[in-house]
């Protein structure tokens, strides 16, 4: 077969999907089905969209997801396990100029460090936290975490979680929202492309809360952990959609930045 | 982040000034840039010196929710290549532990000042000696060791503060400066010589990676040989230190026939009892190491062959006093005084543990001279 030179069609072609200039070109060490891929590529894109890389200093801190400074290509300092809203207040305070995130799993923010995260965010401090919640320890082999929901099995609730001697699901992001030092607030999820979408929103608008000269912003991210639950990543997903947000309601708990005027409200004519 | 050059001119004639002041606005003069702690006693007028004075040069100031918390702002603010002091008293230096691996391990400079008070436990608000093994055996886990500096005097102290800075510096390590509530609680009047240590440009600290590949501090090395060999970085960096940075004081050691070890307060009391036993005809002599680590083994060696015996005073139970053993060895007899609970021995306990030691030690024949 020949081709005539010249005679090729226009290239109509329009690329869409692209990797971020800030996600390194390489696959992850995560599980298949895991949240922290879709969630890193959209923390990336956040970056790249609002051209923060270069002063960026992330916060790692300890779990599945310590690793995340061999994805995104921006400074990362590596946190004890709990501590990451410490050391990020450390960071934040010592270069006013940098956009420091702390990116941070439930084991890790929701128990070991209840209190570095509550006197951040009561101190206001000008850190983002990104929160990602699986209801599990997933790095140490599936252990019940605070976040667990009741009656499900663990490695450490092998019969499911008993409130009785368990205890009750944490809704910490709730409890932080009460604090005026704590400017942006919301529950995201990645359950569906739907979910993704807004979870960024939140993202971006806890990134500007930031930028602009807001408190503390937490955006908490409900996730999967196939391995760690014992199912295909088809149905965690399914789970997540339909049973994880029973007990973990999506949403924008507080917005005060928005609502003191000092950034615009989004527009409810432009929406739907 | 204001570099330090705007701070007050240091004065000339002598001042009377608390230990746990002096301290803090050594820091300052030596180019603290930020400052982070938790109430607790004996150590507490260290950190109402930085909440005031701090803010006011436009430096960072934290009053953290815990040690834990301070610690980790330090190591926070320590990898933007600031210069950084946390202080403590001997509990809240144990919540600190962990951040202390973490940091030798991510080579992160930083000063922690532990004015030590009576343990174990809540123990008391006194003086005390008796961490010790926490301070140079580490304090927490993992194979890691930090330069530890032992100040006897408020002065001292003022001049120990900018070389816990250079060295921190110069090696990328936690430091601490060991102090104890009565250097910290007591008034001395000094002349303190502040120094300022250079800024050196690290090349590691974390800055936004603008026209830079992006840098991580970190302490994670999950490949074993990988692992391994930053294991191996570290413990040669240790040797250089062991090499390069022994601080020691002899005082009346030329004709001594006993020599007591002791640092700090301990090293204090012993001064007065050297003097009193010399007035009673005993030729004491006074041998204070200044770095606790690098311990100066070989110094106190070369002390123990001219003399006939070791007498180890501490405010506690008996830590130090294992170094200086391992240091004489069997060149000749070791003796033991301390006392604990925040109770400072005096010199007359002293003089008497002085005299026991010599009076055993003079029966024993002398093998080796």
């Amino acid at each position: 077969m020949t081709t005539t030179p010249g005679l090729r069609a226009p290239d109509t072609r329009r690329r869409i999907y692209r990797r971020p200039e800030i996600l390194a070109d390489r696959s992850t060490h995560y599980c298949p089905g895991c949240g922290h891929g879709i969630i890193h590529r959209i923390v990336a894109e956040l970056l790249d969209e609002l051209a923060l890389g270069p002063r960026t200093i992330g916060v790692a801190s300890v779990g599945c997801s310590v690793f995340i400074y061999d994805y995104l290509d921006v400074d990362f300092v590596e946190s004890p396990h709990g501590r990451a809203p410490a050391v990020a207040t450390g960071v934040r305070r010592a270069r006013p100029d940098a956009f420091v995130f702390t990116y941070q799993g439930d084991g890790d923010l929701a128990a070991i460090g209840t209190a570095e995260i509550v006197h951040a965010a009561a101190r206001g401090e000008r850190i983002s936290v990104i929160f990602v919640n699986n209801g599990i320890y997933g790095m140490t082999g599936g252990q019940m975490a605070p976040t667990t929901l009741i009656g499900q099995r663990t490695t450490s609730s092998p019969t499911g979680r008993d409130a009785l001697t368990a205890g009750y699901p944490l809704p910490i992001t709730e409890m932080l929202a009460l604090l005026p030092g704590v400017s942006y607030a919301a529950r995201g999820s990645i359950a569906d492309p739907g979910a993704i979408g807004k979870t960024k929103a939140m993202l971006r608008r806890a990134f500007e809360t930031q930028l602009t000269g807001g408190g503390l912003s937490i955006v908490e991210i409900l996730s999967t952990c196939p391995v760690g639950w014992g199912m295909t990543p088809t149905a965690s997903m399914e789970h997540l959609a339909n049973d994880v947000v029973g007990t973990y309601p999506l949403g924008v708990m507080v917005d005060r930045m928005a609502s003191a005027g000092r950034a615009p409200k989004p527009d409810p004519a432009a929406e739907d | 982040m204001t570099l330090a050059t705007d701070a007050a001119p240091p004065p000339v004639r002598p001042v009377l000034m608390k230990g746990n002041e002096a301290i803090a606005e050594a820091a300052i003069q030596a180019g603290c840039d930020a400052y982070f702690g938790y109430p607790i006693t004996p150590q507490a007028e260290l950190l109402e010196w930085m909440a005031r004075r701090m803010p006011e040069l436009g430096r960072v100031f934290i009053q953290a929710e815990s040690e834990l918390g301070a610690i980790n702002m330090g190591l926070g603010a320590a990898a933007t290549g600031a210069r950084v002091l946390v202080s403590s008293s001997s509990p809240g230096i144990s919540l600190m532990a962990e951040a202390m691996s973490y940091m030798a391990a991510s080579e992160l400079p930083l000063v922690l000042v532990n004015v030590m008070r009576g343990g174990p436990g809540l123990g008391s608000i006194g003086p005390s000696q008796s961490d010790y093994f926490q301070a140079t055996k580490g304090h927490g886990h993992g194979d890691y060791r930090v330069p530890v500096l032992a100040p006897s005097s408020i002065a001292e102290a003022v001049d120990l503060v900018a070389t816990a800075f250079e060295i921190a510096e110069r090696y990328r390590t936690p430091t601490m400066l060991l102090a104890d509530g009565v250097m910290g609680q007591a008034m001395e009047p000094v002349v303190p010589t502040y120094r300022l240590p250079d800024r050196r440009a690290h090349g590691w600290e974390l800055t936004g990676a603008a026209g830079r590949p992006p840098r991580v501090v970190r302490s994670l090395h999950l490949q074993p040989e990988e692992l391994e060999d930053h294991n191996r970085h570290l413990q040669a960096k240790y040797r250089t230190i062991e090499e390069q940075e022994v601080r020691w004081a002899g005082e009346r050691l030329d004709d001594a026939e006993i020599a007591i070890v002791a640092y700090g307060t301990a090293a204090r009391v012993a001064r007065t009892a050297i003097e009193r036993a010399r007035d009673h005809g005993l030729a004491a002599g006074l041998f204070r190491p200044i770095t606790l680590w690098p311990f100066p083994t070989h110094a106190l060696a070369s002390i123990a062959e001219r003399t006939r015996a070791i007498l180890v005073v501490e405010l506690s139970a008996g830590q130090l006093v294992e170094d200086v053993r391992l240091a004489v060895g069997d060149r000749v007899p070791v003796f033991f005084h301390g006392r604990t609970g925040g109770v400072v021995p005096t010199p007359g306990e002293v003089v008497d543990a002085l005299r026991r030691a010599w009076a055993t030690s003079e029966s024993r024949p002398r093998e080796t001279r």
